[in-house]
């Protein structure tokens, strides 16, 4: 029901008073009200849900998340535990 | 598809699944509250991964099987209307009522719609000025604002013949019912990622504080509630019990500001009845005073529509975490995905039907308690 899907923003228009935009979702673009995102630009990506975009993608975050991810990777191919020194 | 395709990543998966396991030292019971998270959990088989001190239960949280069934059915006697373009989302179209579902309406000849916006059904009453069209607004805070947006844009355009039936329900005060329940195991809580892409944060932390309990935000992806499981485990091992963000890519502390105070301007909170759950004080949303011609359930008199619950099946308890499918005797039997006895079967996002989904009933190890 939450399902909601991060898509890169093509244009940003004016239309009836909102700020719309159209979507990019991995080739599938959609026309999606950008009104709770007033700040964001074209080519960043944004949270859709049911037309609506409500969150701006944090990319350097989500770099982060990743990053740590494998830090933690490396991390594990050390010796687990007792220290072998 | 950017933004999710990394976030599955087989062998980093491994490598915190590893991290989680050298992590245990004793038996933790962890609930992940949203429907998303049970969908991806047992269709990835993540709540089989883990040595047999980690127990994932599923909460309560989808949408859609939680709308009472009394709701149900005024979306039917209203869809069943003559005058009445009826639009939903499609996961509410194969919801039973007590005696049919948005469907089998349709098939009857009824004007059923599956839209993918609230917008999309106030387009419809721009363009049939003749009809009624009616939005069935079922969701938790990740929709209200789309759906407030709808209402208030109806309001200020003067659209009269466009009216929504509200079922809205909010998370927090679900999880502190879940918590407050006699026979609660629930420990810590990946909390739902896109709920508080909306809300923030923030209207977590005096739960955490008061119920002593770890609270993470988590996306939706296999690494996302992962590491969000890893935040849990590593808080209660130390003793911690506090709100710490796993989806910062997408969730902040504070939320978004015009989304909340959007959702504020055309809704209240007031008292609901979850399905399966039974009345829970200040957990859903009604349109205010001010938009109250725009609400479906007065526009169309439905209050002499009163509806019991049938107590055939036991996903009240599986919603709170007490109990999982393979504890039914009905699960897959007399209760599957074409024919469910209750709440937890009759969306995908419900844990009956994840379980169903991806054939755990067909599998001995269906239950229960470790």
């Amino acid at each position: 029901m939450c399902l909601s899907v991060p898509g890169r923003i093509l244009d940003i228009t004016e239309e009836d008073g909102f700020k719309m935009g159209k979507v990019d979702f991995s080739g599938v673009i959609k026309r999606i009200c950008l009104q709770y995102v007033p700040d964001i630009q074209v080519g960043e990506y944004a949270l859709v849900h049911v037309g609506f975009a409500i969150a701006r993608v944090d990319e350097k975050e989500a770099a982060k998340t990743l990053q740590l991810l494998r830090e933690l990777d490396e991390m594990q191919d050390e010796p687990d535990g007792e220290s072998s020194s | 598809m950017k933004f999710v395709d990394e976030y599955r990543d087989e062998k980093l998966a491994q490598n915190i699944i590893n991290k989680i396991s050298r992590m245990l030292t004793r038996n933790w019971v962890i609930m992940e509250v949203c429907g998303g998270q049970t969908h991806a959990i047992v269709k990835y088989g993540l709540d089989q991964i883990f040595p047999k001190q980690m127990e994932l239960v599923h909460g309560p949280g989808c949408p859609v099987c939680v709308t009472p069934l009394e709701m149900i059915d005024k979306a039917l006697a209203i869809a069943e209307r003559e005058e009445v373009i009826f639009c939903s989302f499609g996961d509410m179209m194969r919801v039973p009522g007590s005696r049919a579902d948005l469907l089998q309406v349709k098939a009857r000849g009824g004007d059923v719609r599956i839209v993918y916006s609230p917008m999309d059904a106030l387009k419809l009453a721009r363009e049939n000025p003749d009809k009624k069209v009616v939005f069935f607004a079922v969701g938790f805070e990740t929709t209200a604002p789309a759906n407030a947006m709808a209402v208030w844009k109806a309001k200020e355009d003067g659209i009269q013949n466009f009216s929504m039936l509200v079922s809205h329900v909010l998370v927090p005060p679900a999880m502190t019912a879940i918590l407050d329940s006699p026979g609660n195991r629930v420990q810590g809580f990946l909390a739902a990622g896109h709920v508080c892409t909306v809300m923030g944060t923030w209207e977590y932390e005096p739960i955490a504080v008061a119920y002593k309990v770890p609270i993470v935000p988590s996306g939706f992806e296999p690494l996302d509630i992962l590491e969000g499981i890893m935040m849990l485990v590593r808080q209660l091992e130390a003793g911690k019990a506090e709100v710490e963000n796993q989806y910062t890519r997408i969730v902040t502390r504070e939320g978004n500001a015009l989304a909340q105070e959007k959702i504020s301007a055309v809704f209240e909170v007031c008292d609901r009845q979850w399905r399966g759950i039974g009345e829970i004080p200040q957990s859903g949303l009604r349109l205010k005073e001010e938009f109250k011609a725009f609400d479906a359930a007065m526009v169309f008199e439905t209050r002499a529509i009163q509806t019991e619950e049938p107590s055939l099946c036991i996903s009240g308890e599986i919603l709170q975490g007490l109990k999982k499918p393979g504890d039914c005797p009905a699960f897959g039997v007399q209760c599957t995905p074409e024919n469910p006895l209750g709440a937890t079967m009759v969306s995908s996002e419900g844990t009956c039907a994840a379980f169903y989904q991806y054939g755990r009933h067909q599998n001995q190890e269906l239950t229960g308690a470790k």
